[in-house]
C-alpha cells in the first residue's frame, strides 16, 4: 500500500499542492482526474523525487521513504523511446542498466511483447511503427522495471480515440495479469471510469482531493453500462463545479 | 537527388567558364591569373610533383584530425559531466580561437621544429574547437524527459553517456567534424608556410617566389579536392553511424 501524507509544494510563492493525502491499496487501480494545470504531473514529479517536496511523508508497504525513485516504475505522457534502438532494445533498457543478463532480459521482453501484441515487431525502430505500438512498447519498458508500484501520467493522452480504447485494455493487464498497484493521472473521464477502482477528483491549485468515487464493477467494463453512465454524470458535475471555481 | 548534384555542378561550370573567357578575352598573363584550363593542365601534368607534397599535407591533416578528436571528445564529455570544468576551461577555449593561427604558427615551429609535429598541432588547434563546442551542445540539447527516464532507471553516468548522450549528440558531433575537416587544410598550410620542407603549403611558397602562379593554383586545386574528399568521407561515416535516421525515413 502506498500512503502519502501532507504532501506540500510551493513554486514561486504559489501553493501548487498543499497537505495532499492519498492512499493507493496494494493491487489497486487508483485514478486521479482534475482540471488542466491543477498539479497532477507535479505530484508525480514530487513522488519520484524529480522535484523536491517542501513537506510531506511517503510510505510504501509500511516503510517510510524519501521518494519512490527506486520503488516505482513511471510511465510519462510521451513514450520516450530512443529512436536509435529497436523496440525490443528500448523495452530492455531498464533491465540492461540494472545488469540483467542479455538472454534473460530478451526472453522477458519477448514474453511481454507477445502479451501486448507486439510480436514480430521486436527489431523495428520506433519511427517505423504507429503511436499505439510505441506506447505499448513504453508500457513493456515500464513493466521491465520489475517494480510493484506503477505511476502512469496520462499515458494515452497523445493517442487517437480508437487506439486509446485498445490500449486501455492493455493498461488493465498491469493490474489483472501483473499484479501491480497503479496510480494513474488522466483528464479523460471515460478512461478513468473504465479502469479505476478508486476515482479521485482533484481541485485546481492548490491541489487536493475534493471527491472520491469507489467503483466496484467488474472489469473489463463498458462505458455504456447504466451504472457507469450515472457515475460519469456525477463525476462530470463535480469537475464542472471545480472548473467554475 | 540528381538536382542536388546538378545545381552545384552547373554553378561551378558557369564560374569556370566566366573565368576562362575573362582571362582569354582580357589577355591576362598566366603569372597574374591563369585560366582554369591552364590550372587543370598543370595539376594533371605536374601530378608527379604535386602528389608527394599533397600526401604530406594529407598526413598532417589526418593526424591533426586524430589529435583534435582525441582532445575534443574527452574535453566535451568532461565539461558536460562537470559544469565546473566547463566554467574553468571556457575562457581558454575561446582564447584559443581568438588568437590568430598566423600568430601561433611561428611559435609552434620554434617549439616543435620544422617537421610534422608543428603542422599537425596547427591543424588540431583549428579543428578541435568546432568539434568540442558542437559535441557539448549536442550533450546539452538532450531532452530533459529522457534524462529523467535514465535517472529513474538508475543509469550510471557512464551508462547514460553510452546509451543516451553520445547517440543523442552524434548529429551535432558530425556537424562540428564537417566544419573541422573543411578548415583543417588552413592549419596545415599555414604551418607549412612558416617553416617546412615538404607539403603543398611549402610548394605554394616556392612556386609563388618563382611567379609560377599556375602551380600555386594547381596546389590550391589539390587542397580543395582534399577538403571536399574529407567532407565526403565524414558524410559517409556519418550516414553509417546515424543509420537509424535513414532507416526511419524510408
Amino acid at each position: 500500500m502506498l500512503v502519502i501524507q501532507e504532501l506540500t509544494k510551493r513554486f514561486n510563492g504559489r501553493w501548487i499542492i498543499e497537505d495532499f493525502n492519498l492512499t493507493v491499496p496494494t493491487n489497486g487501480f487508483t485514478v486521479l482526474i482534475g482540471p488542466s494545470g491543477c498539479g497532477k504531473s507535479t505530484l508525480f514529479d514530487l513522488l519520484m523525487g524529480i522535484v523536491p517536496m517542501d513537506r510531506g511523508r511517503i510510505a510504501w508497504q509500511g516503510k517510510p521513504t524519501a521518494n519512490l525513485n527506486t520503488l516505482a516504475a513511471y510511465m510519462q505522457q510521451r513514450d520516450l523511446l530512443l529512436p536509435w534502438l529497436s523496440l525490443e532494445k528500448n523495452a530492455c533498457l531498464p533491465a540492461e542498466l540494472a545488469g540483467v543478463p542479455a538472454r534473460e532480459r530478451t526472453s522477458q521482453a519477448r514474453a511481454l511483447f507477445a502479451k501486448l501484441g507486439l510480436e514480430n515487431f521486436e527489431s523495428y525502430l520506433p519511427d517505423r511503427v504507429s503511436g499505439g505500438m510505441r506506447q505499448r512498447c513504453a508500457l513493456a519498458r515500464t513493466l521491465m522495471f520489475a517494480r510493484d508500484l506503477v505511476l502512469l501520467d496520462e499515458p494515452l493522452s497523445a493517442l487517437d480515440a480508437i487506439t486509446r480504447r485498445q490500449l486501455q485494455a492493455h493498461l488493465l493487464l498491469l493490474q489483472t495479469e501483473f499484479d501491480k498497484s497503479i496510480l494513474m493521472v488522466t483528464h479523460d473521464v471515460d478512461e478513468a471510469l473504465l479502469l479505476a477502482d478508486d476515482l479521485l477528483v482533484l481541485t485546481a491549485a492548490p491541489m487536493r482531493i475534493c471527491a472520491r468515487f469507489r467503483i466496484d464493477l467488474p472489469k473489463p467494463r463498458r462505458i455504456a453500462a447504466p451504472s457507469l453512465l450515472e457515475m460519469k454524470t456525477r463525476v462530470l458535475a463535480r469537475l464542472e463545479k471545480e472548473a467554475a471555481w | 537527388m540528381k538536382g542536388h548534384i546538378a545545381i552545384p555542378l552547373i554553378l561551378v561550370a558557369v564560374v569556370l567558364a566566366v573565368w576562362e573567357v575573362g582571362c582569354r578575352w582580357a589577355g591576362i598573363p598566366d603569372f597574374i591569373l591563369p585560366p582554369p584550363s591552364r590550372i587543370l593542365t598543370v595539376a594533371v601534368a605536374d601530378a608527379a610533383l604535386l602528389l608527394p607534397h599533397a600526401g604530406i599535407t594529407l598526413v598532417e591533416i589526418l593526424c591533426g584530425i586524430g589529435l583534435a578528436l582525441g582532445a575534443a571528445i574527452p574535453l566535451a564529455v568532461g565539461m558536460h559531466a562537470r559544469p565546473a570544468i566547463e566554467k574553468a576551461l571556457a575562457p581558454f577555449l575561446i582564447a584559443s580561437q581568438a588568437v590568430p593561427v598566423f600568430a601561433l604558427a611561428p611559435l609552434l615551429v620554434v617549439w616543435l621544429g620544422y617537421g610534422l609535429a608543428s603542422k599537425v598541432l596547427m591543424a588540431a588547434v583549428i579543428i578541435f574547437f568546432p568539434i568540442t563546442v558542437s559535441l557539448l551542445e549536442g550533450f546539452k540539447s538532450c531532452d530533459r524527459n529522457y534524462r529523467v527516464l535514465f535517472e529513474l532507471m538508475g543509469a550510471s553516468q557512464w551508462q547514460a553517456l553510452r546509451k543516451l548522450y553520445w547517440p543523442w549528440a552524434l548529429p551535432y558531433f558530425f556537424a562540428g567534424l564537417k566544419v573541422g575537416v573543411s578548415v583543417a587544410t588552413i592549419g596545415a598550410v599555414i604551418g607549412e608556410w612558416v617553416g617546412a620542407q615538404q607539403g603543398l603549403g611549402y610548394l605554394m611558397i616556392q612556386a609563388n617566389a618563382r611567379l609560377k602562379v599556375d602551380l600555386v593554383f594547381a596546389a590550391i586545386l589539390w587542397l580543395s579536392l582534399m577538403g571536399v574528399g574529407l567532407w565526403g568521407l565524414v558524410g559517409i561515416i556519418e550516414k553509417r553511424c546515424l543509420w537509424w535516421k535513414g532507416a526511419a525515413g524510408e
